[in-house]
């Protein structure tokens, strides 16, 4: 008899309870019609990254900070609740920038109070803390976590939420997802820097327990139309990579295979060293960058193995799949010149590449 | 889709085909099961974010013995007549005296005063006394220690008890299943990688729900599977309760167990143990964390400690000054790419202060090995005018004596631009990552 229950439990845990939470995944597509609150808009982490968000276009109605109710912050209310929040402002996401003691908590009260997206900018929160969270999150449909100790999540010109610099992005066709903060700000320097601007930039965070995981963002990147390349970047420790490469070979393969480019951080790390997140500590593999590459490769992934050749490497594979068409849907405006020969790793306005910033009469 | 169309199977069946169908998902589960084990004895590379706990033998001992954990009778001495004493006290049929040093090899290990072996057995609580006088105070060379050894300042003065049978038991917090998991073979006292390797339907798991803890027959099966019989069933199956609300008590990461031996009188008892602790939890485990010794760790990393740093010393001249560990891996990474050697990891964090930009270039111009220092910060949360006006003041006050490289990018990055210039030191800037990494290791090539 418990046998029988014992095996219908994992199974509900392994596959039944994944698919209510995994319909939460579209909630990571934020847009300029998201609207924001942030969890503890009073402090002083808070209240900086709350100016930089509406500083760069990012529609933040409000904020939470228990006992403040009713006063004004940078212009806008401030709840006593995720609730009151959300009944007073509409809000379908929220970003915490609470201290570890208290951030559980608060990623619980937006769970409860079922805001469709959670972000959760705070490091340090105990990994006790999280398995209580995450126990809760895998048995509920409406809310999407990501993160805790992540960057956040960007639409660039849309919808920044979280402590990425804005100025670095521009709208374009590759969607980036990675477990490093710093490091995603290189793949998107380097992508805009070649002109393909990014879709979407998703940063799910170093935890060992976390409420987004890589195959959750690339089954948005395969799914949404406008973005036409995957950036990954991983790094040692965990079997996230792994699983992602499985992942990859299931579901992208073929003539419609979007290019995918990867960096792993920590290939020359030595071994049974501690080296930053206390996310990449085991569970499933040897968690060593060598087999990560490998899986990937397998999946047919391009792993690069400078993180400086991440924009320059997507490039190149843009122009190995020989689609001129794609050149002709880059957005206009952008502050780039719009053609880059991989060769001389020069920009130029015009396909001829005369170098003029402006296209030639030879077109 | 799969879970309903196999749960439609099994209420159709006898029981014969439900018990068939969960023995092999059991057995699906343990394959999956071994490759989660035994964090530190595998060597893969891992990650943290502070430091790393340590803890003595008699600490760890301590800790399980507030938890009800059954541990053999013990007494902590740093002097011989405290030793003595502690023999005369335990009134014990035989006594082991064990040298508290953190690592491990103790048995094998050779004191400066000649005494061989860091644990010894002996009836007569004289002898306890005799051996103590050769043990505190002098360094103990084991395999995992340094050339010259660690001083021993305690010593365990434990009842020692038989084991009849040894077996292994570890509670994990595994990302896999979301949570704690317990891990046990009737296997122990040996290397458990092994018996994962060759005789894995040896080792055996239960997923605990931390809700609900660990419920009463999971705590029987495990006891029976680890070849608890009879009244020692039960015994061992209270025994993984305390140690599960242990391991929920001081925020572990991991409390493994080996042996969690059987002796002759019908006695379980936790023979060694070995407790990984969230560093996260710090802040609500004030009374764990100060036990924590950290006089065997490495000083330029214990500096480090102090001013918040995550610093990792490794074995090349390329000093490495980064923000965001991802990027410090990634930054050594490429500089082994263009053929230089990294001399350190260190990841200054998001909040960084001047104060502590300062002391981090401090730290490594004082390191010998240093050929060259490579700085690469790109801020988000990280203000680069911070980081520039603490490199320029350390520059001034240290008397900078090797090439320096910086790549600045993100906020505020014209304005640590302009401080760099200002200041008239000899500072290389860079590009982008590559340009950095190649001009680093350009620099060490002049000298």
């Amino acid at each position: 008899m418990s046998h029988t229950r014992l095996f219908a439990k994992l199974l509900l845990q392994q596959s039944g309870v994944r698919h209510c939470y995994t319909g939460t995944r579209k909630n990571l597509y934020i847009t300029k019609n998201s609207k924001v609150i942030c969890q503890g808009f009073t402090g002083k982490q808070g209240t900086f990254h709350s100016q930089q968000a509406l500083d760069y276009g990012s529609q933040l109605v409000g904020g939470v900070s228990p006992g403040k109710g009713g006063k004004t912050h940078l212009g806008l209310p401030v709840f006593n609740s995720v609730v009151e929040a959300k009944e007073g402002t509409g809000a379908d996401a929220t970003v915490i920038y609470v201290p570890p003691p208290f951030a559980a908590a608060a990623i619980i009260e937006a769970i409860d109070a079922e805001i469709p997206l959670v972000v959760c900018i705070t490091e340090g929160i105990p990994q006790q803390d999280m398995v209580r969270v995450k126990h809760k999150l895998l048995r509920q449909s409406n809310t999407r976590l990501i993160g805790p100790n992540c960057p956040g999540v960007i639409n660039p010109g849309e919808c920044k939420i979280g402590i990425m610099p804005g100025h670095i992005h521009k709208k374009g066709r590759i969607g980036i997802v990675s477990r490093s903060g710093t490091l995603t700000y290189e793949a998107v320097h380097q992508t805009t820097q070649v002109g393909l601007g990014q879709s979407l930039c998703v940063g799910i965070g170093g935890d060992p327990f976390n409420g987004t995981n890589f195959i959750d963002c690339l089954e948005v990147f395969l799914q949404d139309p406008k973005t036409d390349g995957i950036i990954l970047i991983g790094e040692i420790g965990g079997n996230a990579e792994e699983n992602a490469a499985e992942y990859l070979k299931q579901h992208n393969t073929g003539a419609n295979a979007k290019p995918v480019v990867s960096f792993i951080a920590g290939l020359t790390a030595p071994p049974g060293r501690r080296m930053g997140h206390a996310g990449a500590i085991i569970a499933g593999g040897k968690g060593g960058a060598k087999e990560k590459i490998a899986a990937l490769q397998s999946a047919g992934v391009v792993v690069s193995m400078s993180p400086a050749q991440l924009g320059s490497t997507m490039f190149k594979e843009f122009e190995k799949r020989n689609s001129p068409m794609w050149r002709w849907m880059r957005p206009t405006g952008s502050a780039y010149p719009d053609y880059y020969n991989s060769e001389t790793h020069t920009l130029c306005s015009c396909p001829c590449f005369c170098h003029d910033l402006v296209p030639c009469t030879r077109r | 889709m799969l879970a309903t169309s196999l749960l439609f199977l099994l209420r159709f069946h006898a029981n014969m085909a439900t018990s068939m169908a969960s023995q092999a998902a059991a057995r699906g589960l343990r394959a999956a099961s071994f490759r989660h084990l035994f964090l530190d004895k595998v060597k893969c590379t891992t990650v943290s974010p502070r430091r790393w706990l340590n803890l003595q033998e008699y600490q760890s001992k301590k800790l399980m013995q507030e938890s009800g954990v059954a541990v053999q009778r013990f007494y902590v001495a740093d002097s011989a007549s405290e030793a003595l004493k502690a023999a005369k006290r335990l009134n014990a049929k035989e006594i082991v005296l064990k040298a508290q040093i953190l690592a491990g090899g103790r048995g094998k290990g050779v004191f400066d005063s000649g005494l061989k072996g860091g644990v010894h057995l002996t009836k007569d609580p004289a002898v306890v006394g005799e051996l103590a006088k050769k043990m505190l105070g002098f360094n103990l060379t084991t395999k995992q220690t340094p050339k010259d050894g660690v001083k021993v300042k305690t010593v365990m003065v434990a009842e020692a008890l038989d084991i009849s049978r040894e077996t292994y038991f570890a509670i994990l917090m595994d990302r896999s299943c979301n949570g704690p998991v317990m891990v046990g073979s009737p296997q122990g006292g040996m290397d458990i990688e092994e018996v994962a390797a060759s005789t894995p339907e040896l080792i055996f798991k239960e997923i605990i729900d931390i809700f609900e803890g660990v419920r009463d027959d999971q705590a029987l099966r495990m006891a029976a599977n680890l070849g608890f019989k009879g009244p020692l069933q039960r015994q061992a199956a209270d025994q993984i309760k305390r140690l599960y609300d242990l391991f929920l008590k001081v925020d572990a990461t991991q409390v493994e167990v080996n042996p969690l031996g059987e002796t002759p009188e019908g006695q379980v008892v936790c023979f060694d143990a070995k407790i990984n602790f969230d560093d996260n939890a710090e802040f609500r485990q004030k009374a764990v964390f100060a036990m924590d010794d950290m006089t065997e760790s490495d000083p330029t990393e214990m500096e480090a400690a102090k001013w918040d740093l995550k610093y990792i010393g490794l074995d090349g001249n390329i000093a490495c000054f980064v923000n965001g560990a991802g990027l410090a891996m990634a930054t050594c990474d490429i500089i082994d790419l263009h053929g230089g050697k990294p001399a350190n990891f260190l990841d200054l964090g998001g909040g960084v202060k001047e104060r502590q930009v300062y002391e981090a270039f401090k730290l490594l111009t004082a390191d010998p090995k240093v050929e060259a220092i490579l700085v690469n910060i790109f801020g988000g949360i990280v203000n680069c005018a911070i980081i520039a006006n603490g490199i320029t003041k350390a520059c001034r006050e240290l008397e900078l004596k090797v090439p320096l490289v910086v790549r600045l990018e993100g906020t505020n990055v014209t304005e640590a631009k302009r401080i760099l210039t200002e200041s008239g030191l000899p500072i290389t800037a860079a590009e982008n990552l590559d340009d950095a990494a190649r001009k680093a290791v350009a620099a060490i090539k002049k000298e």
